[in-house]
């Protein structure tokens, strides 16, 4: 592809902290590469901002190749941007022409409150995965690869929804802001396996109730969450997850401590 | 740990809509046939509804039936308002349509169309035939019932009649076409193997019905039946 510069129109959420409004500023750059990375091109306007003695945009980021799930950017209305299945970092400045202008905000949930401009807190999430997204094992010597036979289909399924990086995409694009997608991903990942059998009743109701408590929306099967989750994770997961809550519930499982 | 607290997390509340959801399905399937009977004959219809109306098995159900349009409008309106308020700040830009389907983002509007439409519809049939009378009386096979076909004969005449039930319908399709998948996402039964034959059913029940209910007023304004 042809290698271009342009000049760029951003509006940039900005929000001193989570107690005060926020609002739009806006900001040009110049002569971005359309081989930059977008939050490249964040780094050039911040550079020029610290350069005129301006305080620079904040906004996560971490490992910048598309795994660590840091970078929540809502990008001219959509989730990690118009990428299919691609994360902000890996987002590049070829989508854009010279002259455009692009609205960035944070994540938008009662429950992912603002910290600072783009930074939200996404520590709901560990308080879900805390309620039980793991399993109780004794340590010691680790157990031989092979020693629990799993089939394929469940191991790559377990494998697909444990893809799931917590960026809050899904949260972020959901018009009831729920957070079922990941939520389900958690969930599946251990539900589907041997080893996480044993805690799958009590994991499902804890998991639910803590998302519930952190001010999740309910789940209405619109799909923007699989539209917009850089990983590809699946709905049928919250398929999934109904089936292991309804089972629970049914077989009279109760939450624990 | 209660069954009321198993209703009330955020999976409990849709599990609550998908049960009504379906079980509406399963009524408009039966409304849908009986009433079907208006293109057979005004007898084959009037003994239908007449069933209806006597038969205890169906009086209760019927009991039922309103118990269910209750709970899915109560539950549902608490869904709306709950969602409605997690997000705090809105976007300033939002996907739209690239990433969800309009009708299925818009289920408390269409919801809302209907009961509207819900509340014309009890007052024209159901209320005269059940409660404040007032029908023509007319025999079938030497039983004496309501003439509740001439009923449809005369509401549908009026031509904003006509384009309220259209539109009733019409938001009923739309409501149907993402609910009838939705409850089953819901309930879990959306397996990979299940998934693509349950949207297609849904679409097709949701088009077929619809357009039967939307023939019915049509005919009998157009005179197409009498």
């Amino acid at each position: 592809m042809e290698h271009y510069t342009m000049n760029l129109t951003l509006k940039i959420w900005k929000q001193k902290n989570c107690k005060e409004r926020g609002r739009f500023e806006t900001y040009q750059v110049k002569n971005i590469s359309s081989e930059m990375s977008f939050l490249e091109m964040f780094d050039v306007l911040n550079e020029q901002l610290i350069a005129e003695g301006k305080e620079p945009i904040a906004f996560d980021h971490d490992c910048r190749e598309g795994i660590c799930g840091m970078c929540s950017m809502y990008i001219n209305g959509r989730a990690h941007g118009p990428w299919h299945q691609t994360t902000t970092c890996q987002l590049h400045m070829r989508e854009y022409k010279d002259g455009d202008t692009i609205v960035v905000e944070p994540w938008r949930a009662k429950a992912f409150p603002v910290l600072k401009d783009l930074v939200v807190d996404r520590t709901a999430f560990d308080r879900i995965i805390q309620a039980g997204g793991y399993i109780s094992v004794n340590t010691g010597n680790a157990v031989d690869a092979n020693a629990i036979p799993i089939n394929k289909q469940d191991a790559d399924e377990s494998f697909a929804a444990a893809a799931c990086i917590g960026c809050g995409a899904c949260v972020a694009a959901c018009p009831n802001a729920s957070a079922m997608l990941y939520v389900s991903a958690k969930v599946s990942q251990l539900a589907l396996l041997t080893q996480g059998h044993p805690e799958r009743k009590s994991r499902a109701l804890n998991m639910v109730a803590q998302m519930d408590k952190e001010g999740f929306g309910s789940c209405t099967n619109i799909g923007a969450c699989e539209a917009e989750c850089p990983k590809g994770i699946s709905l049928e997961n919250i398929a999934r997850l109904n089936r292991e809550y309804i089972g629970a519930v049914f077989s009279g499982s109760e939450e624990k401590g | 740990m209660n069954w009321k607290h198993y209703f009330t997390t955020s999976i409990g509340k849709k599990l609550v809509m998908g049960f009504t959801g379906l079980f509406l399905i399963v009524f408009l399937v039966v409304h849908c046939y009986l009433n079907s009977m208006i293109f057979v004959s005004r007898e084959a219809f009037n003994a239908a509804a007449d069933f209806m109306a006597t038969c205890v098995a169906m009086r209760i159900l019927e009991v039922g039936l309103f118990a269910g349009i209750f709970l899915h409008i109560i539950q549902g309106f608490m869904l709306v308002r709950k969602n409605a308020s997690t997000r705090g700040e809105r976007y300033a830009v939002s996907a739209g349509n690239k990433t969800s389907a309009w009708y299925s983002r818009s289920m408390g509007l269409l919801g809302t169309l209907i009961f509207l439409f819900l509340i014309l519809h009890i007052n024209h049939f159901w209320v005269p035939s059940r409660i404040t009378g007032g029908l023509n009386p007319t025999e079938v096979h030497g039983v004496e019932m309501h003439d509740l076909y001439q009923k449809m004969i005369d509401i549908f005449q009026t031509p904003w009649v006509v384009a309220v039930y259209l539109l009733g319908v019409f938001s009923l399709a739309w409501h149907l076409i993402h609910g009838f998948y939705s409850a089953f996402q819901t309930m879990g039964l959306t397996m990979p193997k299940y998934k693509a034959l349950i949207r297609i059913v849904g679409i097709i029940f949701s088009i077929v019905i619809c357009l039967l209910f939307a023939l019915m007023p049509v005919s009998m304004f157009m005179g197409w039946v009498s």
